[in-house]
Parts: C-alpha cells; structure tokens; sequence
C-alpha cells in the first residue's frame, strides 16, 4: 500500500513538472553567453523588413565581429518572442497598441528602421501594371469582384486586355505586420471593410486562400494564374511572373509604389514615440500603402541574465542601423529610408534605453 | 540485486517514464485548452467562426475539424484500392519473388520520404496538372491534399497487411487447394477472412497517419478560414491551422490552438480505439 501512495505522488509531482513546465515560456541565458571573443545577437520578427536586415547584419557583422542571427518568423511571432525574453530585439511592421504595451512584462521602446511599401501583386500572363482604385481593390478582397474580365476594371484601365480568369486572393496566413499595414489602409478606405473585416495582424477573410510568410504569398501568386495579394516591395522583385498595381492615393493620382513615393507619404507629422501608422497619406506623390519597420526592444535592457556588453552591443547595432550607411543600403533594397527628422527621433528614443538606470548611449 | 531484478527494473521504469509522458502531454493540452472550453463550452466544437481580429475575437474549430475529417477520410478511400491490390500482389500472389522485393522496398522508400518533399511535388506538378484537368480553385483545396495525402499513407497501409497476407497459415491454403479451390476462391475465402483483422488494423493506423499530417497539407489546401463546401473547395485542417498561427498567439487564440491540439489528440484516440474494437470483433 505504501509502496502504492510513494508511485501516486512521484507520478503526479512528474507528471506536473512535465505538464505545467511545459506551459511556462522558455527562458534562456543562450542569448546573452559570449561566443568566443565576439558577442552575438539574437533577434526575430518581421519578414517584410528581413531583406534590408540581411543585409544590414551581414555588414555588420563582417565590420565588428558581431554575430546576429534573426529569424524570419512574421512580426507577430516576433513580439511574442520578445516578449517571453528569448530574444534581444524583435522586428515588427505593426507597433504595440497600448494595451499591448502593457501585457509586456515591462516598458518596450520602439524604434522605427526604415519604410516599405505593401505592393498589391497580381499574376496575369502577359499584363503589365494595372490601375486601382481604394473601392475596386475593397470588392476584390472582399469577393465581390470574382473574374478579371469585370466591367469596372476594364474601364479603369482601356488599354489593358483582361483576360476571363478567376480572381484568386492569397493573404497571409500567420500573423504579419504587411497585413497589418494593408488592413490599416483598407479600413481608413472603405467603411464596410472597417466594420466586417477591420485591421490587425491576422484576419478573418471572406474569400481567398492563405499561405506563410511574405515569401509564401510572393511563391503562391507567382504560380498561380489570376491570383492578387499583398506583399512587401522587395519580395514583389523576387518573382517575375508577377507585376504590381498603381493605386489611387487620397489625392485622386495613380500611384507606383517606388522607394519615392514611399518617402513622400513619410512625410506627414509623426508621434514622438513614431508609432504612427503612414498608409492614406494625403500627400499628392504618396503611396498609399505603406509603413514603417520598426525593431522593438526593451527599455531596461537588464533582464533575465543578460549581461552589460549584450546590451551595449544590442543598442549600438540599433543605432547604426540608423545611419547613412544603412539608409542608403534600404534603396536598393526597395526600401525608403527614414527621412531626416524621424532618424534625429529615433536616436533620441534609443537614448532612453537604459542597464540598471545608466542610459547605454550618449 | 540478482540480473533478473535489475532488468525488470530498468523495463519498469523505461514504461513508466512513457506513461508520465503521455499524461503530462494530455495535462498540458487540457490545462491549456481549459479557457476556451470555460468560455465558449462546447460550441467551440461545432461553431465554425473563427475570427483573430483584435476586438471581436472569436473561436470555433468546427471548420477544421471538417477540413480535417474530410481530407483523412478521402485519402483513405483513394489509398485502399492501390494498398490492398499491392498487398495481395506482394504477399500472395507474387510472394518471395523478386518483383515482390523491389515493388516492397520501393513502397517501403515511399514511408520514408519527408512530408515536405511530398508537398514540394503536390505543390509544382501535382496542382498544375489538377488545375489543367479543370478544377477550379486554381488546383488547390481539399482533393488535392487528399491525392497527396494517400501517397503518403499507401505505405503504411501496404506493408502492414502485405506482412499480415503472407502470414496466413499454408496449411489452410493447401487444404482449400486440395478441396479444387481457384486461386481466386483461395483469396476470397481463405487469405481475406483470416487477414481481415489486420488487412483493417492497417487502413486504420494509415488513417491515423494521415489525420495529423501537416506540412504537405498546409502547403496544398489552401489555408481558407471558411466551411469547405465540397472536395473541390479551399479548406484547412487542424494540424495545418496550428503550424500557421501558433506563432503569434496568445491568450484566447493560444488556447484555442491548443484545445485544437487536444481535440485532434481525442480523435486520433478514438479512431484508434474504434480499430481496436474492430480486431477484436474480427479476431
């Protein structure tokens, strides 16, 4: 009988170390351990930035030793690593909203790293950049307008001829800031899309078919014929198979989603913490859907375990990634740089990033 | 401690840790699952909206679970006819024979391809052909995953009952021979109903396999959120629609994908559970 009693609790006192611990969020001092003599640096987030990131970080690398390996794993993914500390910056295309802020364990900042557009792509054979109006692209992804022979699109552009296919709409199926910053701009357009469908990072969609990733979406339009969906510009390059729309901004102009265009809609007046979302901007030469990336950090930057250097070297690759040398890198890269304004705000928001109270930066 | 003592030690404990395992597993599905199931109860199985968006947040499985039960069982359907005719093949009438051999171990190559290689191929020859041959979402949606799924499964059911065939006592079959039985008389009669329970058993752990497949079915199925609305529609299953937004979630959506988890665990259960009985009865 003892014998017996002695099994229960072991099994159960086992069975809850296995179970519960489980459900805890993994915490790890990997991240902050020294790898020989440089540090490394590990992030995750975005996939709509992580072009510009590679590329950034590979230089980054190759100039200081420091390693830093980030992960392409959709913004929301991101944040929820940050957020369970595995991580030591996180990229995200949607900023926190306020009460997202407060369900991190503690303040976050963010930092904005560049612009992008969100290009509306599509897959006809032998059809080249298109027109669309805010109400037209509304019908489309809310499956009203179904083949691309429909009256209105002809009249939109008389030159083009459609051909009688079936609109296929992909979106993203994981958590992702593009969707985010392209929801954000349908609700700001149409009404009906604010109240049925509404903005966020996952949605739920009324026609269409999912696929991971920017990558993903980029792959499935690419392959199939009449298919339209959202991507950021870099992976728009990626497939040839697949042209992208001018929009019709807030000022009556078709729009081509060029690194210019991106750039004059970051123009407007921006929040001192930059957590603005950029898309319908009434400037004349502006894209409409676009956004900033930001890299989300924390504020006190000692937390679990993580030693002064991780931390210094954490907010020095923040801020070079602010400088010209970057910036200059996010055009050929399809990307806006910051204008001039945002990069003083920015490197005045890292400067607030403080180990035990001591600001890391000067 | 003699040696005896000692193995039956280390066998014992070897189990027992399986068994903490299993039921820490089920533990922290439960645990997890639990705030769903208290908001929602169980219309959280048969609701079919689910809706992420910050605001008006909303779960029901019921569109997966279809999605699911659909593709699983059509795959099935598609895979018995190739599993059985092949097993017979291999096990009785070509047994030990070469062709036997290489057909077997070709199957058996088959089991042992990565799921996304099978996607890879769904994704690039397979939905083109599919979406050549007329079908309309564009070659995705749940035929095509269901193809791709019974490719996949045909090994599992093949060699199974190919072993349990071949098994079949000789002494019956020379008896009904010795009685002028055909060959075909000897299988109808003899081979089947002796192997029956096995030849099931089979088609069942095949089901097993197909019903938590993942990653090529995510690649092919389309990933839509609505109620697929025939074999040919866009749909998703239960594995697939964790494998896309566990990532982000949290709260109410977290545990939302985990009750998933946990139901997919119960069916998967069941489905076993229903084979055994079926053994049983035939046994």
């Amino acid at each position: 009988m003892k014998k017996l009693v002695l099994f229960g609790i072991v099994s159960i006192g086992l069975m809850s170390f296995v179970g519960i611990g489980g459900l805890n969020p993994i915490k790890t001092n990997e991240v902050g351990t020294l790898q020989g003599s440089g540090i490394s640096i590990s992030a995750a987030g975005s996939t709509f930035a992580g072009p510009i990131y590679k590329a950034a970080f590979g230089k980054y690398q190759a100039k200081t030793g420091v390693t830093v390996s980030y992960g392409l794993t959709g913004s929301g993914a991101g944040i929820t690593s940050l957020k369970d500390k595995v991580v030591d910056f996180c990229g995200s295309d949607a900023f926190l909203s306020n009460d997202d802020m407060k369900k991190m364990p503690s303040e976050v900042v963010h930092i904005p790293t560049c612009s992008g557009a969100v290009d509306i792509v599509y897959n006809l054979p032998g059809i080249g950049s298109i027109n669309l109006t805010p109400a037209l692209l509304t019908k489309i992804f809310m499956g009203k307008t179904t083949n691309w022979n429909d009256a209105e699109l002809k009249k939109l552009n008389p030159k083009t001829k459609f051909p009688n296919l079936k609109i296929t709409v992909v979106y993203r199926s994981d958590g992702s800031g593009t969707t985010a910053i392209f929801s954000d701009y349908m609700s700001k357009v149409s009404e009906e899309w604010k109240t049925k469908i509404g903005a966020g990072k996952t949605l739920n969609w009324p026609v269409g078919m999912g696929a991971k990733g920017n990558p993903g979406v980029a792959g499935t339009i690419g392959s199939t014929d009449g298919a339209i969906g959202y991507v950021g510009s870099e992976y728009a390059e990626l497939s040839k198979k697949i042209s992208f729309a001018a929009i019709q901004n807030k000022a009556g102009k078709f729009i081509m989603p060029t690194v210019d265009a991106v750039s004059a809609a970051g123009k407007s007046d921006i929040p001192a913490d930059t957590r603005v979302m950029e898309t319908n901007s009434a400037e004349a030469k502006a894209y409409p859907i676009s956004g900033f990336t930001w890299i989300i950090l924390y504020k006190n930057q000692n937390y679990n375990g993580r030693s002064l250097a991780q931390a210094q070297e954490t907010v020095k690759l923040i801020d070079w990634m602010l400088n010209p040398e970057v910036q200059g890198m996010a055009k050929q890269l399809n990307y806006a740089p910051l204008p001039a304004k945002v990069v003083k705000m920015a490197k005045g928001i890292l400067r607030t990033v403080t180990y035990n109270g001591k600001a890391l930066l000067k | 401690m003699n040696s005896e003592k000692v193995t039956k030690r280390i066998l014992f404990i070897a189990s027992f840790i399986l068994i903490i395992l299993i039921s820490g597993i089920v533990l922290t599905l439960i645990s997890g699952a639990f705030p769903v199931f208290e908001k929602y109860g169980f219309s959280f199985i048969y609701s079919d909206k689910w809706d992420p968006t910050e605001g008006k947040e909303q779960y029901g499985a019921l569109t997966y679970i279809v999605g699911t039960v659909i593709t699983s069982l059509l795959a099935l359907i598609i895979c018995i006819p190739f599993a059985f005719s092949t097993s017979l093949f291999i096990g009785e009438y070509y047994k030990g024979t070469l062709v036997a051999k290489i057909i077997g171990t070709l199957i058996d190559l088959l089991a042992g391809v990565p799921s996304i290689v099978y996607g890879l191929w769904g994704f690039y020859y397979l939905r083109p052909l599919l979406f050549n041959l007329g079908e309309n979402t564009q070659g995705y949606g749940i035929f095509t995953s269901s193809i791709v799924l019974a490719i996949m499964i045909i090994p599992y059911a093949t060699s199974i009952s190919t072993e349990i065939i071949s098994l079949v006592p000789n002494h019956l079959k020379e008896a009904a021979y010795s009685l002028g039985a055909t060959r075909l008389e000897v299988i109808t009669n003899v081979t089947i109903p002796v192997a029956r329970s096995g030849i099931i058993a089979s088609y069942i752990l095949a089901l097993g396999r197909a019903l938590g497949e993942t990653m090529a079915v995510t690649m092919l199925i389309g990933n839509s959120n609505l109620m697929p609305k025939g074999i040919f529609s866009l749909g998703n299953t239960m594995a697939s629609v964790i494998a896309n937004q566990f990532g982000e979630a949290s709260g109410l959506k977290l545990s939302s994908l985990i009750a998933i988890g946990l139901l997919l665990f119960v069916v998967t259960g069941f489905i076993n559970g229903i084979g055994k009985l079926i053994i049983k009865k035939f046994a």
